[in-house]
């Protein structure tokens, strides 16, 4: 039973002389989940690429199945049997599930595809992993849980004996997720053995039956979940004791009103929203995907139409797109940084002086006011401590993603707004800059500002918020207020609330 | 920081000895620093902002041997006044690559703007050439243009001619700024449509006779230089050679205007931020749609510029004037420069040195005496090496930091 199927013995790799993963020694047992954690940098991506065969190990040796296993290309992973599912699917998605099941060889009929064949191989595959589709649907058609389930489909297709997930919720809706582990429990049950890596503590604690803690690319911590709480794994990953999860508030907030949404609808996304945030305040925001949580955000922001209703800041009706919104003291950090958030090539300077560059111009043809600029640069990245060596130089896309959603934070922060919409901030970002961005929010809310913090992580809403919203079909079904005797929140009344439609 | 990558590397072995295999560490500290040196020499050369400058002057250098003619102040001044026309152009292009567009209608705009000037300025016109024309009588006529001998009608017919071609680059700006259509396709039209009209309205025929002052702005010089005889008695005229002419002062003004307004201004700045992300620039309060218009009419206006020049030096309004190989010369040299297609990475100094290589390497193909079609070829072999060397340097930069 407490067999290896992957041992792993003195792993290396150096990248230029500097160690991202150092004399790693792992044995993955067969049949069992075992789950892997650390902070971003600790050498996860660097180890998944060693055992996957997209480099090589500077020293040290794989055995798989017992015989010596080195891989010099990511074909030869395939081929003893490992199969990776990735946040970015590998799915070609303008192809049929079919396709994607069978892209590196058909069944073959007089020569050509016997598509008719592969569709019997492909039925019973898809149904044991739940997907009701036909398999000649277009992976563009599925959902993001779906599109994962057909990775997984190929991965057992190829017969995988060893499957490993990276970070495979990031988009995920909660549903999907449960469905997804469920996949996973049956997967173990069948006797294949996964590798399950991921940021969200909880997941990998219901999940695995192993958890090993990679930091700074040492094994510093492994052993049974049983024995693992989540104060250990924080513990074991940052290598020091984080007293809690979340920052202490360190003001409340005052009775004057500073931000006022009133019969806000738009037909089809969001629906007589009404309700307003007081000075200081930090209101939560709770609902799943598709309950229009970031969409009414859009629409605050002037990204979207809304049919009727308005919204006030400090007093003033605020409307148009977002140049005027900004010039209202609306701010808005989006939920994917990447995307929509920051000029990944540009450099931490330009970045943090994006949203307020109107300011560094002098003169009749807005000449560039450098040294000004480097000096607000300077001070944000000192003031909400973002770890980055060149501003002037360094691009974003360089730094981890918790400092690049301080960078976007310092851009609004430039511009002195009194609203903060903060629309997922923490994902993708490891437990330690967590916290640093939850006692940020804080510090928002403490200095007088309204913060709108929208999350579909309720533990981070129940840990941080004055106030919670439940938005559900595009409309607030619950308000929440933390208790004044307990500090806490009735978490399933807040996710009845929030699944109201599906209890019912 | 890689500075300190020896120092952390040499310490890194004391820490655990027994992770490193012994010869690993042994060769690393010997062969490094030189390496590594000569590697940064190297790098440091192709990623300066003179690499194209360098690498103009390494090829002339190497032909001069198998070309003397190259080097002849007739051979130089004939270069420069080469440049400066497709120059002007090219900082038009610039700022619509640096938005991740491209403006393939410039050399349309350049005709249209060569026959509308001349239509209105030309001194006299042939009735035999240009009587079937559209414009017989209504705009041209045995007299010449309505502005033709009015007093600054040349520079009232250059300011008609550069607001036409900024309503141009406005409706190009529009229609991909505002209704959201490819600039590949808007700009596309563009040339196909704007040259169509430009031949119909002369019928394909070139309007001559215009009159000195507009002539003297593609031609004048400022200090020409003396190459002959020093005892000769008269200056034979072949032996002068113009060096700063008017073309030239234009073109580096306006380069030197473009180059601080897109590296150091709040606009450049956006037009960056436009380029490198729309949606993150549109969130972060950058008028995104503003400054697209605003790009693609300056490109048109360079483009407008750059055929007044050449209309001026050939003292000719020709329809054709942007056709053939223009575009490519445009976009050509602009990439050699450095400039990406893809947006967010442009500096008009680059352009400036890629304008000169490209007329530099059209200039020696043709001292070679090879064909119109073997110059194509190499121009396109020498477009396609710059593209590679582009994703060189991206990857020598990211590889850097």
């Amino acid at each position: 039973m407490n067999e290896a199927l992957l041992r792993l013995d003195g792993i290396t790799k150096e990248w230029f002389g500097i160690p991202a993963v150092s004399d790693l020694t792992l044995a993955v047992i067969r049949g069992q989940v075992t789950g892997i954690i650390g902070e971003n940098g600790a050498g996860k991506s660097t180890l998944m690429n060693v055992i996957g065969g997209v480099v090589p190990p500077t020293s040290g040796e794989m055995r798989l199945n017992g015989t010596s296993y080195a891989p010099t290309a990511p074909v030869d992973a395939t081929r003893a049997g490992i199969a990776f599912i990735h946040q970015e699917l590998n799915l070609f998605t303008n192809l049929s599930i079919l396709d994607n099941i069978f892209i590196t060889g058909f069944p073959r009929r007089f020569g050509l595809a016997d598509r008719r064949a592969a569709a019997r191989v492909a039925r019973p595959l898809l149904e044991r992993l739940g997907i009701g589709h036909d398999p000649a649907t277009l992976v563009e058609d599925l959902a993001p849980g779906e599109r994962q389930l057909v990775e997984i489909a190929k991965a057992l297709h190829r017969s995988a004996d060893l499957i490993i997930f990276d970070e495979p919720t990031t988009s995920l809706t909660p549903r999907e997720t449960s469905r997804l582990f469920e996949v996973i429990a049956r997967l173990r049950d069948e006797g294949r053995t996964v590798i399950y890596i991921s940021h969200i503590l909880s997941d990998v604690r219901a999940l695995c039956d192993r958890i090993a803690v990679l930091r700074d690319g040492r094994l510093v911590d492994e052993g049974p979940t049983a024995e693992f709480g989540i104060a250990r794994m924080i513990r074991s990953m940052i290598g020091r004791d984080l007293a809690s999860l979340f920052p202490a508030r360190s003001a409340a907030p005052s009775d004057s009103i500073l931000v006022e949404a009133r019969g806000i609808s738009q037909p089809g996304v969001v629906e007589d929203i009404t309700f307003s945030i007081r000075t200081g305040e930090m209101l939560g925001l709770f609902g799943l995907m598709g309950s229009g949580r970031s969409e009414l955000a859009r629409i605050f922001f002037g990204l979207d139409p809304a049919a009727s209703g308005s919204l006030a800041v400090a007093g003033r009706t605020t409307g148009g797109g977002p140049v005027a919104r900004i010039a209202d003291g609306i701010a808005f950090v989006t939920e994917n940084r990447r995307e929509e958030g920051l000029l990944m090539d540009a450099s931490v300077a330009e970045n943090i002086t994006l949203a307020t560059i109107r300011q560094f111009g002098r003169g009749p043809f807005g000449l560039l006011d450098r040294a000004a600029e480097t000096a607000t640069a300077e001070q944000a990245t000192a003031d909400l401590s973002i770890r980055a060596s060149d501003l002037g130089r360094l691009p974003v896309r360089s730094l981890s993603g918790g400092n690049q959603q301080k960078v976007v934070i310092a851009k609004w922060l430039a511009a002195a707004p009194r609203l903060f919409i903060l629309d997922e901030p923490t994902r993708g970002v490891d437990v330690g800059a967590k916290y640093e961005i939850y006692a940020l929010a804080d510090r928002l809310a403490a200095a007088g500002n309204a913060v709108l913090f929208i999350s579909s992580e309720l533990e981070e809403l129940t840990g941080m918020c004055d106030r919670i919203l439940v938005m559900n079909r595009g409309e607030i079904t619950a308000d929440f207020a933390r208790a004044p005797a307990s500090p806490h929140f009735y978490r399933e009344a807040l996710l009845a609330a929030a699944f109201r439609e599906l209890v019912a | 920081m890689t500075a300190r990558e020896p120092a952390g590397n040499a310490s890194r072995p004391a820490a655990d000895p027994g992770a490193n295999p012994p010869d690993t560490a042994a060769t690393g500290p010997q062969d490094r620093p030189l390496r590594r040196r000569l590697s940064d020499m190297l790098g440091g050369l192709l990623l300066s902002d003179f690499f194209v400058l360098y690498l103009s002057l390494a090829y002339v250098l190497v032909l001069i041997p198998f070309l003397p003619t190259l080097a002849m102040p007739a051979n130089l001044s004939n270069v420069l006044s080469n440049m400066w026309p497709l120059l002007v152009v090219a900082v038009g292009q610039t700022f619509v690559l640096t938005i991740a567009g491209i403006d393939l209608s410039q050399g349309s705009v350049a005709g249209l703007t060569s026959i509308l000037v001349a239509m209105l300025i030309a001194t006299s016109a042939p009735e035999q050439v240009l009587g079937h024309t559209p414009v017989w009588g209504l705009v041209l006529s045995e007299a010449g243009g309505p502005l033709a001998g009015v007093p600054l009608g040349t520079w009232v017919a250059i300011a008609i001619v550069l607001f036409v071609a900024a309503l141009i680059g406005f409706a190009n700006g529009v229609a991909i700024a505002v209704l959201r259509m490819p600039a590949f396709m808007v700009t596309l039209v563009g040339l196909i449509a704007l040259s169509a009209f430009a031949i119909w309205l002369t019928q394909s025929n070139n309007i001559r006779e215009l009159p000195d002052d507009f002539v003297n702005l593609g031609k004048g010089t400022l200090i020409s230089l003396f190459f002959g005889d020093q005892y000769a008695p008269q200056l034979p005229r072949r032996e002068v050679h113009a060096f700063i002419t008017w073309p030239m002062i234009i073109a580096l003004s306006l380069a030197a205007a473009a180059h601080v307004l897109l590296s150091h201004t709040v606009f450049g700045r956006q037009v960056f931020a436009t380029g490198l992300n729309r949606r993150a620039a549109e969130i972060s309060g950058v008028p995104v749609t503003r400054i697209i218009v605003t790009v693609f009419v300056i490109s048109a206006v360079c483009a407008a510029i750059g055929g007044l020049l050449y209309t001026a030096r050939l003292e000719t309004g020709r329809p054709t004037l942007g056709g053939g190989n223009f575009l490519l010369d445009v976009i050509g040299a602009t990439v050699i420069g450095g400039t990406s297609l893809f947006g967010g990475k442009a500096k008009i100094l680059w352009t400036i040195w890629g304008v000169l290589f490209f007329v530099l390497l059209g200039n020696t193909l043709n001292l070679m005496n090879l064909s119109a079609f073997h110059i194509d070829m190499v121009k396109g072999g020498v477009i396609l090496a710059a593209a590679f060397l582009d994703v060189a340097r991206q990857r020598l930069a990211r590889g850097r930091r």
